[in-house]
């Protein structure tokens, strides 16, 4: 490590629509330095790595204020390419890998050595032959930086995936004059072996004078390489420290942070308990691309608030879509000694477990329709309500009955339309979610599974729908399942908060457990006694 | 908002705004398009009258066959390109009926029935066949309705039929290109309860027949299996959330767009009043595709009111324009017009991917 300063983001502030996702973040990054740069989903990672880009979103949303300077001097990409130029390489969490490929033509991609031939003299330059022995030689350079002993003419296609990301890796190690590598959570798809070979790979590359930027949501591999550790929170910088003085619950501290006020919930008559169990889940294995299960186990307690936590991609929301039978899965899940058939999707309806699906525009609500099809339709389909009998025994959907429902669910839940006729799509983030809540009413539900119900809708209208479940359930006495990200809204509101991690049930906490704790079970590590 | 308000010119404007978008920009060019041809067939001297009458004869003729869009739609399926389908079996229909000698409603009313049931039937095993092309239906419909055509023209040709006037008359075997309806249900529907408004003929039983087929599905439309097909059509995971067997809704409405096709054939061969075998209907799909989405429907949207709205326009200006262009450019480019038409309404319909601001 030297002392100049290969990168220096300084005082970067960046607004979306009027909402300021960083404040005056700095940043330094030094040759040969690894740089850890962690926080929770949304703390404004991402939006940084783009500010560090150019990329479109960000120039096209009013770009941002602040400097970058790149080897001392102040540069302004405006546009990826620009700072590829520049000497910045980004390894991606997906591949962009050709399957058919080899390795080496995989790394030299767009790159490729050329020579001439008879044919390139004659008709130009756009008839050079590949140079092939160049090729391998570059590629096998690049392979042994990243430790990966694979003959470099395999093709890509049937390599097992952590090699596809060394090879990922790789090309940006070969790339000429890159100074700086940004990694944004390499490891995320790899197994144990492979993300520490991966590790390894990443000092060698720091060694060669590299600056690296390394993103990762598991504390403790940033904390093994790091030479120093950014903590976001919020779009802030809340500490900046060398890799040697962090400790993983400090760290996890920081990223959680925020202090919890938890309101005071209305009482019940009687509260929850292990006694009571709604929903026994067992051994749930769930392959939701992105979020998969591996094997949960759950008890539900009748009357309860369950908060289901965790990170983006841990398998949080699997949990509810497969007990919904919307994505395949194995395992066991009982409402009061009833077995839930997983490979059938309504069953849970029928059983009286209603699902608010995290997909809210693409299959939480029927857009082109109006309020009162979306809310009612679906208690049509399963239950057989809403219909009326012509002569004949015919029966028919009945509008009347669906309109007067529908007109009560817009006053109950205070539903911002123009009436039960108005096409949904019209309305607000909000509304269509209290939209949604309204259809799981309709049904009746015992069990409301409930997932990211405060995406994607703004600050006021999020209480809103928070206080609207907390009624529900102390009220109408309606067992709530709560998937959501921010665990902020699942410290509000639940009675407990289980955490999901690399698809598995990590720790079930009290809300008012120590952040530290949290920030531990969101990492994957449970603490076994409070300390 | 107060009267005095709703009176200022730009509120007027947003008004008139907002109703042509509710009727949709395309469907409001048509019949403005609709008008300019009348008023201009007016002065050329084209009997208005005559217009008017082919133009409803027309609309009773097609409409069943454009309302079997659209449980394709609503399912699903997109625009039923595979309806030749429906029309073989309706074909079939009318000619088993003639075989048997049925005339008048007792054979109009055979032929609605056997090809229906056997449209139904066919639709059942199309509707398996387009759940293993998902996405390519429109593609792999038309190619199954030209594979059918030509395969029942081996079919026509060897068939025991023995009625004579359904053979070719000077020997050989299998059945004539075009039989005749004369003398068994041609016409019996338009001359049923027919009347005159000056000199507009309107073909009564025609047009109830319509309407009450119209009302039936709108009937259907509201049941369960009619609304759990159409929530598999608009939107597949959210159906199958609620417990729906997307797969057979999609079954089921093939099979019920491809019995209107059945359906929808015989009316058109009784008031065209002959059944067309071999190629005849090879292309006619399109023109029924065409109609509903100029009707305001979209490939994903359709309704009962689209068909209608939409076979009326697009059959009153098949009717009209070739009159009336022929009034004006001297030559026979009739046909040419026709298929630039309907063509190009297919084309433009599909290449919007939306219909009008209605279902957007």
């Amino acid at each position: 490590m030297s002392d100049q300063i290969l990168l220096e983001m300084d005082r970067i502030s960046k607004e979306y629509y009027g909402n300021r996702v960083l404040k005056d973040v700095s940043l330094r990054v030094r040759p040969g330095e690894i740089h850890g740069l962690v926080g929770e989903n949304g703390a404004g990672k991402s939006t940084l790595m783009n500010v560090l880009f150019g990329m479109p979103v960000i120039h096209s949303t009013g770009g941002y204020e602040g400097e970058v300077r790149f080897g001392g001097q102040k540069v302004w990409f405006r546009n990826p390419r620009e700072a590829i130029e520049a000497g910045i390489g980004m390894v991606h969490q997906e591949f962009m890998l050709i399957p058919g490929f080899s390795v080496a033509e995989n790394i030299k991609l767009n790159r490729e050595p050329l020579r001439e031939t008879a044919l390139s003299r004659v008709l130009g330059s756009q008839l050079k032959a590949l140079d092939w022995a160049e090729m391998r030689k570059d590629a096998r350079r690049a392979l042994d930086v990243v430790g990966l002993g694979i003959d470099e003419m395999l093709p890509i296609a049937g390599l097992p995936i952590g090699f596809m990301q060394f090879i990922e890796v790789a090309r940006e190690v070969d790339k000429l004059g890159v100074r700086l590598l940004v990694f944004d959570e390499p490891t995320a798809l790899l197994t144990e072996v492979e993300a520490d070979q991966l590790l390894q790979a990443l000092k060698r590359i720091a060694i060669s004078g590299i600056g690296v930027i390394f993103i990762s949501h598991r504390l403790e591999e940033v904390l093994g390489i790091c030479d120093n550790v950014t903590v976001l929170r919020d779009g802030e910088v809340v500490a900046c420290m060398p890799g040697r003085d962090a400790t993983i619950g400090h760290v996890a501290e920081l990223m959680v942070g925020r202090k919890v006020e938890r309101p005071v919930l209305p009482p019940r008559p009687k509260e929850p308990s292990d006694d009571d169990i709604v929903l026994e889940v067992r051994e749930l294995h769930v392959d939701m691309p992105g979020e998969e299960v591996k094997g949960v186990s759950l008890d539900v307690r009748r009357g309860e608030i369950l908060g289901i936590g965790g990170l983006a991609g841990q398998g949080k929301t699997g949990i509810g879509n497969g007990m919904m039978g919307l994505f395949p899965a194995t395992g066991s899940v009982r409402k009061d000694d009833a077995t839930i058939r997983l490979d059938v999707a309504g069953e849970a309806y029928k059983r009286g477990i209603a699902f608010l699906s995290e997909d809210r525009k693409g299959i939480g609500l029927i857009l082109e329709r109006p309020v009162e099809y979306n809310v009612t339709v679906v208690a049509m389909l399963v239950k057989g309500t809403f219909q009326r009998s012509l002569a004949g025994g015919i029966r028919i959907r009945d509008k009347r009955a669906a309109l007067s429902h529908t007109r009560g669910a817009i006053a109950d839940l205070d539903i911002r339309c123009m009436g039960p006729g108005q096409v949904v799509r019209r309305l607000s983030g909000g509304n269509q979610q209290k939209v949604c809540i309204a259809r799981a009413l309709a049904l009746d539900p015992e069990v409301l599974l409930v997932s990211e119900p405060t995406r994607g809708i703004d600050v006021g209208a999020k209480e809103k729908v928070l206080d609207l479940l907390v009624n529900l359930n102390r009220e109408k006495g309606v067992t709530i399942v709560l998937t959501s990200s921010e665990l902020s809204e699942l410290r509000k509101v639940c009675d407990r908060v289980a955490i999901i991690y690399g698809g598995k049930l990590v720790d079930i906490l009290s809300p008012e457990d120590s952040n530290a704790r949290f920030g531990l079970a969101m990492a994957g590590k449970k603490v076994e006694d409070t300390a | 908002m107060s009267a005095a308000e709703t009176r200022t010119p730009a509120a007027v404007r947003e008004r008139i705004l907002k109703a042509v978008d509710a009727f949709g920009l395309p469907r409001l060019t048509v019949v403005l398009f609709l008008v300019f041809l009348f008023v201009l067939g007016g002065i050329k001297g084209v009997p208005i009258d005559d217009l008017a009458s082919n133009s409803l004869g027309r609309f009773g003729m097609n409409a069943v066959m454009v309302l079997s869009m659209v449980p394709a739609v609503q399912c699903g399926i997109g625009p039923n390109f595979g309806l030749p389908l429906g029309l073989l079996a309706g074909v079939i229909g009318m000619v088993t009926s003639m075989e048997l000698r049925l005339t008048g409603f007792a054979g109009l009313a055979f032929a609605l029935g056997l090809g229906t049931l056997l449209g139904a039937l066919v639709g059942i095993a199309y509707g398996h066949l387009l759940n293993r092309v998902r996405g390519q239906e429109m593609m792999v419909g038309t190619y199954a309705g030209f594979a059918a055509v030509s395969g029942m023209c081996v079919f026509w040709l060897l068939m025991p039929f023995r009625n004579p006037q359904l053979l070719w008359p000077l020997g050989g075997t299998g059945l004539r290109v075009t039989i005749s309806l004369g003398d068994y249900f041609g016409n019996i529907l338009d001359n049923l309860w027919v009347f005159r408004i000056g000199m507009v003929k309107v073909p009564t039983g025609l047009i109830l027949l319509v309407l009450a087929v119209a009302a039936g599905y709108k009937l259907f439309e509201m049941t369960r299996v009619g609304t759990a097909m159409d929530l598999a059509g608009q939107n597949e995971q959210f159906a199958r959330a609620a417990g729906i067997d997307v797969a057979r809704m999609r079954v089921t409405g093939t099979a019920v767009s491809t019995a209107m096709g059945a359906f929808g054939i015989v009316l058109y061969a009784q008031t065209y009043g002959f059944v067309q075998l071999y190629l005849a209907p090879l292309m006619m799909a399109f023109p029924a595709v065409a109609a509903i989405l100029i009707g305001g429907a979209s490939p994903r949207n359709a309704s009962i009111a689209n068909a209608l709205v939409g076979t009326l326009l697009f059959q009153s200006l098949l009717v009209t324009t070739v009159p009336v262009t022929q009034s004006v450019v001297r030559g026979d480019i009739s046909e040419v017009v026709r298929l630039i038409v309907s063509n190009g309404m297919v084309l433009y319909a599909l290449t919007r991917g939306r219909g009008g601001g209605g279902n957007g």
